[in-house]
C-alpha cells in the first residue's frame, strides 16, 4: 500500500520514540477512563499537539508550492485576540469564531497576494506580518491578557467529545479533511505541479496565481483554528506569547514528515505524524524528568539531521560516490 | 596558431555533443563559430573555458597543451569569455566589476581613488569615457558588454570568446561593440565569435567554422563563402536532393479556422497577419533568434500581444493568457522541455492528464481509472518507452519526454496546436515517429503550427511555410512553392538595412 | 544618481522628517540627552544589525542572533558567578565561542546548499536551548569591572551622556562600513548577493566567504550580548526574543535589499535610530501604547520591501527597453 510505505519512516520513528519514553517512564502508554473521559499521557499528547498539527496542515501546502509561511504564529495571536475580544464584547460564540476565521483568511490573502501578485519571495513577504502581527494583536487586546468566561468557547480548548479532548478531534478532522480534499479532488496534483515547475504548469493551463493565494489562505485559516484552540484553552488571549515560535515547530513538523522544503510532493498525514513526533519528544522529556530546557537543543539536532538528509548537495555527492565513474562536472561556468 | 584544438570529443548520456572536432585560431583573427541549436557550439566553448571536462582530444595554446578545469583557470591561462547575458554584477560599480579580485590597496584597505583611476584608464583604451563609480546596471547593455570585454581582456589577454555578444543590442550598439573587437584584433588577440546574426558574421569575421550535430562541417575564409553556401552548411542539406512536397494540390482546400491580424508585441515580433485553415499545417521557418518562437508565444498569450486581433468563425478570441488560449482550443508544445514542458517529479500519468485536469478545474478530478486509461493509451499510441506510467517523467529520455508533453496536449484535443521544435534533441527513431504523428493529427482535422530549424522537416509536413527574419514575417510560401530551396532563399536574403 | 542608493536617501529623509515632526511636538527631543539615550538604548541592536547587514548583503539571513545574545548574557553571568575569571577573559571566551558558532552555521549553509533561514533556525534553537541549560532564571551580574563599564560615559554639552556602549555601537558601525565598502571581503559579499553563479565566475571563493560572514555575524551577536549584559546588568535566557526580526527590520528600513547585493551599513544605523525614535516618541507622548512600535515598524518594512521590489522591476524593464 503506497500510503503506508510513504508514512513508514514517520510511523517507525513515532513508535520507537513511544517505546523509548515508555522505557524511561513506564506509565506513558497507560490510558484510563475517568468520568467518561480518556486520560493518560498519550491523550495529553493528542491534545497538546493540536496547535502545531493544525499549523503543519496549512504549512505543508505552502511548502509544497515551494513557499514558506513565517507568519502563522502571529496570525494565531491575532485570531485569538479577535475571538477573545468578540466573546468579551458579548458577540456570542458563532460570530466570534467567524471573526477569528475571517481574520485568518484575510491574513492569508495578504500573504498570498504579496507572493503571487506582487512577486515577493515567500520568506520576505510573510516576514512582514510576522514582524507587525503581534503589534496588531496587542492593539486588539490593548496590551492586556484578555480573559473571558464562555463555556461554549472554552470547549474548543478544553472540552471533551466522545471521550477525547475536543482539540484532538479538531486537528484530526482538519488534517484528515484537508488530506482527503487534496487527494479526492485534483488540488493536490495541481499544487504539486506548481511547486515543482510553476512556469510549465502555467503553460499547461494551471491557474498558478489563484492556487498560490488559496494555499496561503488555507494556512491562515489553519492558524486561526490553532489560535482559537490556544485562546480557548487558557481562556484568554495573550498577544505576546500565543503561538510564539510555533511557526518553527510547524516547519519542523513538515520536514520531519519528509516533505521537501524545495516544494513538490507532499503528504499532510506525514506532517501530522511529524507534529506528533515533536509533541511526544516534548512530553517525553517532561515525563522522563529531564528539564524542558533540553527540548530546544533536541529540536535543533533534529533539524540538522533532516537538513543533511534532504540536502541536494549531499545527495549529489552521494550519487557521485556511488557511481564512482566521474559524472559531468556541475557546470561551474555554465550559462543558465 | 595561437590556439589549436584537435579531435575534441565530449559525450553526454545519450548524445555525442562533440565528435572529433578540430578548430584553429590565429592571433589577430576573428573566427566565427556557427551552427544551429544542438550543433555543439556551446559545448565546444564550455570545453575551452573549463566549464566542461572534455572526454578526448587536445587543446594547445601558444604551442603548449592546456587542460583548463574551471573558468577561472582558463582565464589565468589566457582564455576570456563574454556571454550574451553580461556575466558581471549589475549591483557593483563599473570600477568594482573591472578590477574585481585585483583591487589596489592602501594600508590594507581598498583604495577607491586608485581603483577608479585604473578603471578609467582601462576603458579609455576602448574609447569609453563614463562615470566608473556608478552601478554597472545603470548602463546600457552595449556599454556593459564592452566593460565585460575589457575585463576579460585584462584578465586573460590571449583568446577572447564572444558568445552571442550582440543578441540584445541595436544596430548602433552593435557597431560600438564591433569597433572594440576590431581594435582587439589589431592588437593581436585571437577572437572566437559566436552569433546567429549572419550579417554580423560576414561583417566582422575573417574565417568561419560551421558545426552541425557535433561535427565540424567546414572551415573557410569568410571572403570565400557566400551566404547561401553557409546556410546549406548550417542546415545540412545540399539543394540538389530536393524533397518532394507531399500534398501540393490539397493546399488550397482548407476551410478557414483562425485569423490573426496585426498581431505583435514590442521587442518580440513585428505585427503580422496569419490565417490558419482547418486541418492545415503551417510551418514557421527562420534562423535561431529570428522571431519564430516569439510569434508562437504571442498566439498563446505568454506574454499577450500588444497589438492586433485574433478571431475564428464565430468572433474575436481572447488570448491574453495560456488559460484563455487553452479555452479557445489552442495548445502549445514549447521548445524548452525542461523549463517549460515537463513537471519533472510528477509521473508520466500525471504529466499527461495535467492539462486536461487544469481545464476541468480542481473540483472535478479525473477518475483514476480514466487517468490510467488515458496514460496507457498515449504511452501505446506514441510509443513512449517507459517501465510504467507511474515513472517520474524526469527519468525518461528527451524524446520520450517530448512525446509525453505532446500527449498532454493531445489529451485535451485542441483545434490548433503549436509545436515549437518538436524534434529537437531527440533520436532519429523518435524523430520519424513524431513526423508521422503530425500527419495523423491533421488527418483528424487538427490545425498545426510547426516551428523547426530543419527545413526538410518543414517541407515534409507543412502545407504552407512562413519565413521569419529579424523579428518580422518576411515571406509566405504556399503549395508547390514550399521547397527547401525557396525557404533557404527567403531566409538568406540579406537585410536591406543592417 | 545611483538608483540603488535611493532607499538609503529615503531612509535618511524619513529619519530627518520624523525627527522634525517629533521636535515640533516635543522640542525636548532635540537634546543631547535624548540622543545619548537613543544610542545607549539601541546599542545592542545596532551592533547585531551590523552583522545582519553583512549577512543580508551576501544574500543570506541569520535568525540565530536573538538567541545568541541571550546565551551570551547567561554565559557571562554564570561564568562570573561560578568562577573567578576576569570579565575580559570571559568576553574573549564568549566571542571565540559565538564566532565559531557562526562559522559552523556558515559552513553548513554552504556545504548542505540549504536555505540559510532553516540552518540558522536550527542555530536559534540550539543557542536558546544552551542558554536554558545554563540557567532558566535571570542571573544578576555583580562585578566591580561591570560597574566601571556601566558608569563609563562622556558628558556631552547639554548634559547628555555618551556611554561606552553607545560609542561601542558607533565604532562597530564604522568597522562594518570599512569591512563592507573598503575590503575585498566586502566586495565579495556584494558579489554573492548580486548573483552566486556570476560571483563564482568572477573568482569569489563562495565557501570561504559564506563561512566568514556568518562568523562575523556570530561575533557581532556575541559583542551585542556583552553590551546587552552591561546595559541590563544581568543574564536572562528568555531575553531578546525576536531580536533577530527587529534587526532584520532595521537592516531593511536602512535601505538594504533583503534578497542581497545592495545596501549600506550606514543605512542600518539610521534604520536602528529610526526605530529607536519611534519608541522615544511613544514614551514622550505617554498615551500611545508600545505595540504601535511594532505596527509602525511593520508598515515601514512593507514600504521598503515594496520600494525595493519596484526598483528591481524598474531596472529590469529599463534594461529590456534598452535592448528592444
Amino acid at each position: 500500500m503506497p500510503l503506508l510505505k510513504r508514512l513508514a519512516p514517520q510511523l517507525i520513528a513515532l513508535a520507537a520514540l513511544a517505546l523509548l519514553v515508555t522505557l524511561v517512564f513506564p506509565g506513558f502508554l497507560n490510558i484510563s477512563v475517568n468520568d467518561g473521559r480518556l486520560v493518560g499521557p498519550v491523550i495529553d499528547v493528542l491534545k497538546r499537539v493540536a496547535p502545531v498539527a493544525l499549523l503543519a496542515t496549512g504549512m505543508t501546502l505552502v511548502i509544497a508550492t515551494r513557499g514558506i509561511d513565517l507568519s502563522v504564529g502571529t496570525i494565531m495571536a491575532i485570531c485569538g485576540a479577535f475571538a477573545a475580544w468578540a466573546i468579551a464584547g458579548g458577540w456570542g460564540l458563532v460570530p466570534a469564531l467567524l471573526l477569528a476565521l475571517g481574520a485568518g483568511a484575510l491574513a492569508g490573502l495578504w500573504n498570498g497576494a504579496l507572493v503571487a501578485v506582487v512577486g515577493i519571495q515567500p520568506f520576505v513577504a510573510t516576514l512582514i506580518l510576522m514582524t507587525m502581527g503581534r503589534g496588531i494583536a496587542q492593539l486588539i487586546t490593548e496590551g492586556r491578557i484578555l480573559t473571558f468566561t464562555n463555556p461554549g468557547f472554552a470547549f474548543f480548548g478544553s472540552g471533551t467529545f466522545l471521550g477525547l479532548p475536543f482539540p484532538a478531534w479538531l486537528w484530526l478532522a482538519t488534517g484528515i479533511g484537508a488530506a482527503l480534499l487534496m487527494r479526492r479532488t485534483a488540488l493536490g496534483l495541481l499544487i504539486e505541479a506548481i511547486g515543482i515547475n510553476r512556469r510549465a504548469s502555467a503553460l499547461a493551463g494551471v491557474n498558478a496565481t489563484v492556487l498560490l493565494i488559496a494555499v496561503y489562505i488555507a494556512s491562515g485559516l489553519c492558524a486561526a483554528l490553532a489560535g482559537i484552540v490556544v485562546t480557548a484553552d487558557i481562556r484568554g488571549a495573550d498577544a505576546n506569547n500565543a503561538g510564539l515560535w510555533l511557526e518553527l515547530d510547524a516547519i519542523l513538523a513538515v520536514v520531519i514528515g519528509g516533505n521537501s522544503l524545495l516544494g513538490g510532493r507532499f503528504s499532510i498525514l506525514a506532517s501530522l505524524l511529524g507534529a506528533l513526533i515533536i509533541q511526544t519528544i516534548d512530553t517525553g522529556i517532561l515525563l522522563a524528568g529531564f528539564p524542558s530546557e533540553y527540548n530546544l537543543v533536541i529540536k535543533a539536532g533534529l533539524v540538522l539531521v533532516i537538513l543533511i538528509l534532504q540536502s541536494p548537495r549531499i545527495a549529489a555527492e552521494w550519487r557521485v560516490w556511488r557511481d564512482t565513474r566521474t559524472a559531468p562536472q556541475p557546470a561551474a561556468g555554465a550559462r543558465p | 596558431m595561437l590556439l589549436s584544438i584537435r579531435s575534441l570529443t565530449k559525450t553526454f548520456p545519450g548524445t555525442r555533443a562533440l565528435d572529433a572536432v578540430d578548430f584553429d585560431l590565429a592571433a589577430g583573427e576573428v573566427h566565427a563559430l556557427l551552427g544551429e541549436n544542438g550543433a555543439g557550439k556551446s559545448t565546444l566553448i564550455k570545453c575551452l573555458t573549463g566549464a566542461y571536462l572534455r572526454d578526448g582530444g587536445t587543446i594547445t595554446l601558444d604551442a603548449a597543451p592546456i587542460d583548463p578545469k574551471s573558468t577561472v583557470e582558463a582565464q589565468d591561462l589566457g582564455i576570456g569569455t563574454v556571454y550574451q547575458e553580461v556575466n558581471l554584477l549589475p549591483n557593483l560599480t563599473v570600477a568594482q566589476n573591472l578590477i574585481f579580485g585585483r583591487e589596489p590597496r592602501r594600508f590594507g584597505l581598498i583604495d577607491n581613488r586608485a581603483m577608479r583611476a585604473e578603471a578609467r584608464a582601462m576603458l579609455a583604451q576602448y574609447g569609453l569615457d563614463i562615470d566608473v563609480s556608478r552601478d554597472l546596471g545603470s548602463y546600457s547593455v552595449a556599454i556593459q558588454q564592452i566593460i565585460a570585454i575589457a575585463r576579460a581582456v585584462a584578465l586573460s589577454g590571449k583568446v577572447l570568446i564572444l558568445d552571442e555578444p550582440t543578441a540584445s543590442l541595436d544596430a548602433r550598439e552593435v557597431q560600438m561593440v564591433f569597433e572594440v573587437v576590431r581594435g582587439l584584433r589589431a592588437r593581436g588577440l585571437g577572437i572566437i565569435f559566436v552569433s546567429h546574426f549572419l550579417d554580423q558574421v560576414f561583417e566582422l569575421s575573417d574565417r568561419i567554422t560551421v558545426l552541425r550535430n557535433g561535427r565540424k562541417i567546414t572551415t573557410e575564409r569568410t571572403a570565400d563563402l557566400d551566404r547561401m553556401a553557409l546556410i546549406e552548411h548550417m542546415l545540412g542539406r545540399a539543394l540538389e536532393d530536393e524533397i518532394l512536397h507531399p500534398a501540393p494540390e490539397a493546399a488550397a482546400e482548407h476551410a478557414p479556422l483562425l485569423e490573426f491580424q496585426g498581431f505583435g508585441r514590442n521587442g518580440m515580433i513585428a505585427p503580422f497577419d496569419l490565417k490558419i485553415g482547418a486541418g492545415e499545417v503551417v510551418g514557421l521557418a527562420g534562423l535561431l533568434g529570428a522571431g519564430r518562437t516569439e510569434s508562437a508565444q504571442l498566439m498563446f498569450g505568454t506574454p499577450p500581444a500588444q497589438d492586433g486581433t485574433a478571431r475564428d468563425g464565430s468572433g474575436p478570441l481572447d488570448l491574453h493568457s495560456p488559460r484563455a488560449a487553452i479555452a479557445a482550443g489552442f495548445g502549445f508544445v514549447p521548445e524548452d522541455r525542461k523549463t517549460d514542458g515537463i513537471i519533472a517529479d510528477l509521473s508520466i500519468r500525471e504529466n499527461i492528464i495535467l492539462g486536461l485536469q487544469a481545464r476541468q478545474g480542481w473540483a472535478r478530478p479525473i477518475p483514476r481509472a480514466e487517468q490510467n486509461r488515458l496514460a496507457d493509451d498515449f504511452i501505446r499510441r506514441l510509443d513512449i518507452r517507459t517501465s510504467g506510467r507511474e515513472k517520474p517523467i524526469g527519468e525518461l529520455s528527451g524524446g520520450n519526454q517530448q512525446k509525453a508533453v505532446l500527449a498532454r496536449w493531445l489529451a485535451m484535443n485542441p483545434r490548433f496546436l503549436i509545436l515549437d521544435e518538436p524534434t529537437r534533441g531527440i533520436d532519429v527513431g523518435a524523430h520519424a515517429e513524431i513526423l508521422r504523428l503530425i500527419h495523423d493529427l491533421t488527418d483528424a482535422g487538427m490545425s498545426l503550427l510547426v516551428i523547426s530549424s530543419e527545413i526538410d522537416e518543414l517541407v515534409a509536413v507543412a502545407d504552407r511555410v512562413i519565413v521569419v527574419r529579424d523579428r518580422r514575417h518576411v515571406a509566405e510560401l504556399t503549395g508547390p512553392r514550399v521547397t527547401a530551396d525557396a525557404i533557404m532563399r527567403a531566409i538568406a536574403t540579406p537585410e536591406e538595412a543592417a | 544618481m545611483n538608483a540603488r542608493a535611493l532607499p538609503l536617501y529615503a531612509t535618511i529623509a524619513i529619519f530627518l522628517v520624523a525627527y522634525l515632526l517629533c521636535w515640533l511636538q516635543f522640542p525636548n527631543i532635540l537634546s543631547t540627552r535624548v540622543i545619548g539615550n537613543l544610542l545607549t538604548d539601541n546599542a545592542y541592536l545596532g551592533i547585531v544589525a551590523v552583522g545582519m547587514t553583512l549577512v543580508i548583503l551576501s544574500g543570506g539571513i541569520d535568525l540565530s542572533v536573538g538567541s545568541v545574545i541571550a546565551f551570551s548574557g547567561v554565559f557571562i553571568a554564570v561564568l562570573l558567578r561560578d568562577t573567578s575569571l576576569h570579565p575580559l577573559v570571559v568576553f574573549a571566551l564568549l566571542l571565540a565561542l559565538t564566532t565559531t558558532f557562526g562559522a559552523a552555521m556558515g559552513f553548513l549553509i554552504d556545504r548542505l546548499a540549504m536555505p540559510a533561514f532553516i540552518v540558522t533556525l536550527a542555530g536559534m534553537f540550539l543557542a536558546r536551548g544552551a542558554a536554558y541549560m545554563l540557567s532558566i532564571d535571570s542571573v544578576p551580574i555583580q562585578h566591580p569591572f561591570y560597574e566601571t563599564l556601566q558608569r563609563a560615559y562622556w558628558l556631552m554639552p547639554g548634559k547628555g551622556r555618551l556611554t561606552l556602549i553607545g560609542v561601542t555601537m558607533l565604532a562597530t558601525v564604522l568597522a562594518g562600513m570599512i569591512l563592507a565598502h573598503r575590503t575585498r571581503f566586502g566586495t565579495s559579499l556584494y558579489a554573492l548577493g548580486g548573483g552566486e553563479a556570476t560571483a563564482r565566475l568572477m573568482g569569489v571563493r563562495q565557501g570561504r566567504t559564506t563561512m566568514l560572514v556568518y562568523a562575523f555575524s556570530g561575533l557581532m551577536a556575541g559583542l551585542s550580548g556583552i553590551v546587552f549584559s552591561v546595559y541590563t546588568g544581568s543574564g536572562y535566557s528568555l531575553a531578546t526574543v525576536g531580536t533577530e526580526l527587529t534587526a532584520i527590520a532595521a537592516v531593511v528600513i536602512g535601505g538594504t535589499l533583503l534578497t542581497g547585493g545592495a545596501g549600506y551599513v550606514f543605512g542600518t544605523l539610521v534604520g536602528v535610530l529610526t526605530m529607536g525614535l519611534i519608541q522615544t516618541y511613544i514614551v514622550f507622548d505617554g498615551t500611545l501604547s508600545s505595540w504601535w512600535t511594532k505596527i509602525v515598524i511593520g508598515v515601514l518594512l512593507l514600504l521598503f520591501i515594496l520600494l525595493q521590489n519596484g526598483l528591481v522591476k524598474l531596472s529590469r524593464s529599463r534594461l529590456a527597453g534598452d535592448a528592444a
